[in-house]
């Protein structure tokens, strides 16, 4: 047993240490969604300047545009990323599409789109959800139907992150509307300029403009955009499902907001005392310390058993509901140790932390509904991982 | 980052796990909290045989040169088991103590005796006031002629009643700060003016009362050096700590296993209990806790046993443990329903141990207290 890194992966996070600390504006407090408009410009700048050294597909195998470092390297890659609060992953092309295609895609789906995500030139979205269907994401009704050559593709995409700025979407489409709901569904790739694509803004509750509805209107894809078999795409979803679940990010998230939190607690006097005097403070702060302890290790375990060859199954979904739930502890701990300040928005006199724990704590709302919701983690923590018989 | 077992652990613990089901049924740790020893020589000698009493032991004390994380797959297996006796109290309370701070005669005499099963040890650390810090120390120790003089009374001291060797945690000096002035002494169980109660505990285990009246021993018997004591105690501390969770660890995960299965079995509305979402959910959260408190373990292990910093993984580990634990059989509990209520089911025997577990050595609220001081707050 070793809980360490290799040297290679130590030097690593360093060098993605320093390179942020130097490249991030002076004061940046984040940003969690890159597609924003105070966020985007910044978030390209960073993406260029992390793809032009290769970090952006660390951990990818080098005949694949990668650096072939491994998913350690790529977990810490988004762990300090996260922890810095630092914009330009491109999450959907990094994470889930890029190794989605290695296993799945055509040789000339690999050559056009691999290399131009390691490049960071062309984005993506992800277009599962619908109106009408969310975590029973199998009963979607968005159309593709065959005309020589092409899919012709009508329906409606929703809560589609950053499908404003995407040059491309990956989408499930129903090709076969006969056969049963997990078989007629195909895995597309749909460039975003493609008429009949629109784009509707939907502004989150933190007020800011990051997912979208978005609408095809007879939008013609090329049969060659199939990624696996046709009516065969449910696999290949559910296993882009599995590299979006591992969960690391969330704990860079949890400790950067903690080790803020933590510092604020002990600069905010409160009858000349700090707040980390008071034994319950104290202690509520340990307690998020230690769980995020937990949830680091459950998450770097997911990347050691990719690491190892191993596809995580349950492993994933302990990480991603651990550390989702873990990231809603923190933030509703943070509000409640820092008091009627910490409901002060950014540029606020008063803001404690510039407004950030307000923020945060209206985003952790929804990584426990996204990528699967917790209730649907646990049921196949449930059924994966424990054999527990189906309903 | 390499979070699997050597294969020579994988043997350990294989080894271990049949030696377990066979030697210490479920039957033999009923009977053992009735007796009044709490173990039989016979399965002592066996456990001597596998080695295990040395597991962790240098060579040249009789041991087979193991490391902490060695100790703690097997631990694991023993708290899977429930193993009764005085195992942990010799190996990671005495011996380990021994090894770290007594002088080469007293290792030599004393440690390969222990490897080979012929001495039981413990740890006289506590006292009335029930604290795991330095201020709780006040058993005196004076200076008489060649002799110490040993007056006081510690509590909550595991297996006193048949150790041949106790430790004792003693007051050598007045100072302002607490932790100055703490001796090691090494005394023999069985010394004149030494006299012990074993309490009825929630597990069943053999804690005992020990009184020390006037007892007398040699100035050789200090182990370690005067008033230099206590870092030795945080040492042990941390080891023993560690240890509980991994036997923690292996309880949970037995605890697991046995309520998934019965889950599985156990029919109700026409369907098994297990497909019903509360209690798949209930299971989904049990493994989470199980698999949280063995990586945290094992990372505080790893850290022990590599020599590196470690007061607050160790306290984060004993922190989460301990309750993740009695969360674990509490929800045990509640998808066994009525039956786990039961003395003849195995449940109840887990939910003791588990209380029994959290408080030894630290529970959350001493752990998070610490956690907090290593945080800087
Ligand atoms: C910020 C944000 C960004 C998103 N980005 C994208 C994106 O880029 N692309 C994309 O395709 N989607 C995206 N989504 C959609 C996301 O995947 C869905 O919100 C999610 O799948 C849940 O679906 P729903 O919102 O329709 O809720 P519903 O499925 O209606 O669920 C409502 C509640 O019912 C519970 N529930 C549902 N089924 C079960 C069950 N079987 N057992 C127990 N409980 C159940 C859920 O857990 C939840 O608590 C995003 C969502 C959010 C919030
Ligand atoms: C101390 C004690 C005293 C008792 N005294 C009496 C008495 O005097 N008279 C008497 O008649 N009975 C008595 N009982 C029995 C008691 O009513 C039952 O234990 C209780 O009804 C649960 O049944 P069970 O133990 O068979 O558990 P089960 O019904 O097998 O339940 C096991 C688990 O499955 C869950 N479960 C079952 N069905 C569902 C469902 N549909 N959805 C979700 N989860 C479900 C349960 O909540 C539980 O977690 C007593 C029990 C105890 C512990």
């Amino acid at each position: 047993m070793e809980f360490s890194f290799t040297n290679e992966e130590q030097t690593f996070r360093e060098d993605l240490r320093a390179f942020l600390r130097n490249e991030l504006p002076r004061g940046w407090t984040g940003g969690r969604e890159d597609w924003d408009n105070d966020v985007f410009p910044v978030a390209q700048q960073m993406r260029k300047k992390l793809a032009a050294r290769g970090w952006l597909t660390m951990g990818w195998p080098r005949e694949y545009s990668g650096m072939g470092a491994g998913p350690v390297a790529q977990a810490i890659f988004g762990e300090e990323m996260l922890y810095h609060r630092a914009p330009g992953r491109d999450q959907f092309g990094l994470r889930m599409l890029g190794p989605t295609l290695m296993l799945f895609g055509t040789e000339e789906q690999k050559r056009e789109h691999l290399p131009r995500i390691a490049k960071g030139e062309r984005l993506w979205c992800q277009g599962y959800s619908e109106p009408g269907a969310g975590s029973d994401l199998a009963s979607l009704q968005t159309r593709a139907t065959r005309d020589g050559d092409d899919y012709v593709v009508s329906g409606s995409k929703t809560w589609t992150t950053g499908a404003h700025r995407a040059d491309w979407m990956f989408l499930l489409a129903r090709t076969d509307p006969a056969a049963p709901k997990h078989k007629g569904i195909t895995f597309l790739l749909m460039d975003m300029r493609s008429p009949g694509v629109s784009v509707r803004p939907l502004v989150n509750m933190v007020g800011d403009h990051a997912f979208n509805q978005v609408f095809f209107d007879d939008v013609r894809v090329p049969c060659t955009n199939v990624v696996g078999e046709t009516n065969r795409g449910w696999y290949v979803a559910m296993a882009l499902l599995s590299f979006e679940r591992s969960g690391v990010e969330h704990v860079g998230a949890a400790r950067r907001l903690l080790d803020d939190i933590t510092r604020a607690a002990r600069e905010t006097l409160r009858d000349g005392r700090p707040l980390t005097a008071d034994p319950i403070v104290r202690h509520k702060l340990a307690e998020r310390a230690v769980e995020t302890q937990v949830a680091r290790a459950l998450a770097y375990r997911v990347a050691w058993l990719q690491s190892k060859g191993q596809v995580p199954a349950y492993e994933s979904s302990v990480s991603k509901v651990f550390g989702t739930e873990l990231n809603q502890r923190i933030a509703n701990t943070g509000m409640q140790v820092l008091g009627l300040h910490a409901q002060l928005e950014k540029g606020s006199p008063r803001a404690v932390l510039d407004g950030v724990l307000r923020s945060y704590y209206l985003y952790t709302v929804a990584p426990t509904l996204y990528a699967g919701s917790s209730e649907v983690q646990r049921n196949i923590i449930a059924d994966k991982g424990l054999g527990l018989p189906r309903a | 980052m390499d979070l699997s077992l050597t294969e020579e652990q994988e043997m350990l613990k294989k080894m271990a796990r049949d030696f377990l089901d066979r030697e210490a049924p479920k039957s033999y740790v009923r009977a053992m909290e009735e007796d009044e020893r709490g173990f039989t020589p016979e399965t002592w000698e066996k456990i001597a045989g596998l080695g295990w009493l040395g597991l962790a032991l240098p060579e040249k004390y009789g041991g087979s040169g193991g490391g902490f994380l060695d100790l703690c797959v097997l631990l694991e297996e023993m708290g899977r088991a429930l193993l009764p006796g005085p195992f942990f109290s010799t190996v990671l309370l005495g011996a380990c103590t021994l090894l770290e701070a007594g002088s080469e005669e007293q290792k030599k005499e004393i440690l390969p005796r222990v490897a080979r099963g012929e001495r039981i040890m413990t740890l006289a650390l506590t006292e009335p006031s029930a604290t795991w810090e330095a201020k709780g120390v006040h058993l005196k120790a004076k200076a008489k002629g060649a002799d110490y003089i040993l007056d006081g009374t510690k509590l909550f001291v595991p297996d006193a009643h048949v150790a041949d060797d106790i430790i004792v945690v003693a007051r050598t000096g007045r100072s302002a700060k607490p932790e100055n002035g703490v001796s090691l002494f090494l005394v023999s169980g069985k010394a004149p003016g030494i006299t012990h109660t074993v309490l009825k505990t929630i597990a069943s285990d053999k804690q005992c009362e020990v009184v020390f009246d006037g007892v007398a021993v040699p100035a050789r018997s200090l182990v370690g050096v005067l008033n230099k004591g206590w870092p030795v105690v945080e040492k042990t501390l941390q080891r023993a700590a560690v240890a509980k969770c991994a036997e923690m660890v292996g309880g949970a995960q037995r605890v697991l296993e046995m309520t998934v299965e019965y889950a599985k079995q156990r029919v109700q509305f026409g369907r098994p209990i297990g497909s019903f979402q509360a209690i798949q959910h209930y299971c989904a959260n049990m493994v989470t806790d199980v698999d949280g408190a063995r990586f945290v373990t094992y990372e505080a292990a790893w850290r022990l046993q590599e020599g590196l910093p470690c007061a607050k993984e160790v306290s984060m580990a004993k922190a989460w443990t301990s309750e993740a634990y009695r969360r674990v059989t509490a929800l045990g509990h509640q998808i066994h329903g009525g039956i786990g209520f039961t003395k003849e089911h195995d449940m109840q025997l887990y939910f003791r141990r588990a209380k029994a577990a959290e408080l030894a050595y630290g529970d959350a609220d001493f752990h998070r207290e610490r956690v907090a001081q290593q945080m800087g707050l």
